[in-house]
């Protein structure tokens, strides 16, 4: 079986953001691999352990996103694929799916697996567009997955608890954090995965043009947002929970 | 007339709230807008939605879009998308409508803009990043442009108009049946949902482990209509299930009084609890963000605290 992990090189959520212009600013930023990708790259580890498969990382984004697939690979996957192209800055989602797409085709999957978004960007449409442009099904936010024969089944995430859904490979499939418990890559796997294949693609070594990724929306103004204005601010000495509950009486909540 | 549209995502609990949200928005760019409503109870619901301001509704009753996921209401919506030809559709940033959405994009190459929190005009949706503190003016171009807004960003309201319902009789080809829902399981049995709640008590990792969200769970017993809720640090390390989560990846809140303990504050989190009336946060950290936002800050140990204010609240 063959499976393909989509993974984004995002910057590092612990740090506080900062904007370059309209856009939030990622150049020179400290980047992570996104820590909800790597509930997918544990996900499909685990698939591979049990059924046997190659893993394969794809991810669209500038040469530092290597950094990110460097760590997937250390944490066990066999190769990785990284479309690079100055025409993809600012790629909506959609334009993102065209191009993941493409470079999916060439490790010829079974199954995707991603996040359920972006911790960046977090649209979430991202995957659904992807499998409906590879003709797919797709499973989104997975809480447990799955695979017997060529029928996944997985827990799907609702508002209210969870739905149990089928379907016959080949799906995408994005899964939620906490599924799992990602591993830590080890010294011998960081090692080795500075022997495995990194692909380097650009936008025509996909067949792709400019205008097949050209986003049709654009950032036209950012203004502030209502702020709220912090009140008044006690130091528990023992009092404090009488004058919560008084602020609760208040409120008239209790 | 019916320029733009609303995708109302209909459950076993009829239809979503924040279907009705749109409509009130929907109303304000389009004096007739249309909704789409699709599975069982679809029919029943199309008055409510009229009700809340839709001029036309769309509906089919047919189970194939229950029993399967994303693929059939896709395709229903993209044959009527063909046919009527609306120039914006909106959607609730919910688990099915985002999937939907998703897909019609790559159907018809419409782009779209998701977590929007509002929607200036016709070609324009706002978000709102860095927690809340800048909106965001995205501008959309293309015949046909989606937006997925946030719960509870606009106030449904009735209009009290009456709507023209229109029954569909879209087949769904066998090959888009794929993904079959088996079963359903509902994780909270009591209490109010976490998004109807008046008092939201939320805990974070500041409580040090999964077993003190009993605590929590103790304090929203003796509060009415109070459910718990947590942040995504602490749905990640398994304390709690996901359904718990409050924030940009999980559910929005606005209660009358949004309590929270042990809370940073990041900006995750506050996207999903800001729009609260009034916040109450219990933090060790006299630095947390969490204290700027809060109309109460408490700088102490929640976990010392809880036990107190719940004896509180129960001596009356």
């Amino acid at each position: 079986m063959n499976i393909a992990v989509c993974v984004k090189h995002v910057p590092d959520p612990n740090l506080p953001m900062e904007m370059d212009g309209v856009r939030l600013k990622r150049a020179g930023v400290q980047g992570v691999l996104d820590p909800g990708d790597e509930f997918g790259v544990e996900a499909a580890l685990q698939i591979k352990e049990r059924l046997g498969a190659e893993v394969t990382l794809v991810s669209m984004g500038p040469e530092a996103s290597s950094e990110a697939l460097r760590r997937g690979l250390s944490m066990g996957a066999d190769r990785a694929i990284l479309v690079s192209d100055d025409a993809l800055e600012g790629a909506d989602a959609l334009a993102t799916a065209r191009v993941l797409q493409r470079a999916i085709e060439r490790a010829q999957p079974d199954l995707v697996v991603a996040a359920v978004e972006s911790t960046d960007g977090y649209t979430g449409t991202m995957p659904a567009a992807l499998a409906q442009l590879m003709g797919w099904p797709q499973v989104t936010f997975a809480t447990q997955v799955e695979i017997t024969d060529r029928t996944l089944r997985a827990h799907r995430q609702t508002a209210t608890g969870y739905h149990v859904v089928e379907c016959e490979l080949p799906v995408v499939v994005t899964v939620t954090a906490g599924i799992n418990e990602p591993r830590y890559a080890s010294f011998k796997g960081i090692m080795a995965a500075k022997k495995k294949p990194l692909e380097r693609l650009a936008l025509a070594d996909l067949g792709l043009s400019p205008d097949d990724v050209r986003p049709a929306q654009e950032i036209v103004e950012l203004s502030a947002g209502e702020e709220r204005r912090s009140g008044e601010v006690i130091v528990d000495e023992g009092e404090a929970a009488a004058r919560v509950a008084a602020f609760l009486r208040e409120a008239k909540v209790i | 007339m019916g320029r733009v549209w609303v995708y109302a995502e209909v459950t076993e609990g009829g239809i979503d709230p924040s279907a009705l949200e749109l409509l009130a928005k929907a109303r304000a760019l389009d004096p007739e807008p249309a909704a789409v409503a699709l599975g069982p109870g679809s029919s029943a619901a199309a008055a409510v939605l009229g009700r809340h301001g839709a001029a036309t509704v769309y509906c089919s009753d047919d189970s194939v879009y229950s029993d399967f996921v994303a693929e059939p209401p896709t395709f229903a919506l993209q044959q009527l998308v063909a046919e009527h030809g609306p120039e914006l559709i909106l959607f609730a940033t919910n688990y099915d409508s985002r999937d939907v959405a998703g897909r019609l994009s790559a159907l018809t190459g419409a782009t779209l803009v998701a977590n929007a929190v509002d929607i200036p005009s016709l070609n324009v949706a706002q978000t709102a990043i860095l927690g809340g503190s800048t909106r965001v003016d995205v501008r959309l171009e293309g015949t046909l442009k989606l937006v997925l807004a946030r719960p509870k960003s606009f106030v449904a309201e009735e209009t009290g108009g009456d709507c023209v319902t229109i029954a569909i009789d879209i087949v769904v080809p066998d090959k888009l049946k794929r993904v079959k829902l088996i079963e359903r399981h509902e994780a909270r049995a009591t209490g109010p949902k976490l998004q109807d709640a008046s008092v939201v008590i939320a805990g974070g990792r500041g409580l040090q482990g999964a077993e003190n969200f009993r605590l929590l769970d103790e304090l929203a017993e003796a509060i009415p209509g109070a459910a718990v809720g947590g942040t995504r640090a602490v749905v990640d390390a398994g304390w709690v299930p996901y359904s718990y989560q409050i924030g940009q990846t999980g559910s929005t809140v606005k209660p009358e009084v949004y309590l929270a303990f042990g809370i940073s504050g990041a900006t995750q989190h506050v996207v999903g609890m800001k729009g609260a009336k009034r916040i109450v946060a219990v933090n060790k950290d006299e630095d947390a963000p969490i204290f700027t936002l809060a109309d109460l800050g408490v700088v102490g140990n929640a976990l010392e605290l809880l036990p107190k204010l719940i004896e509180e609240i129960r001596k009356g």
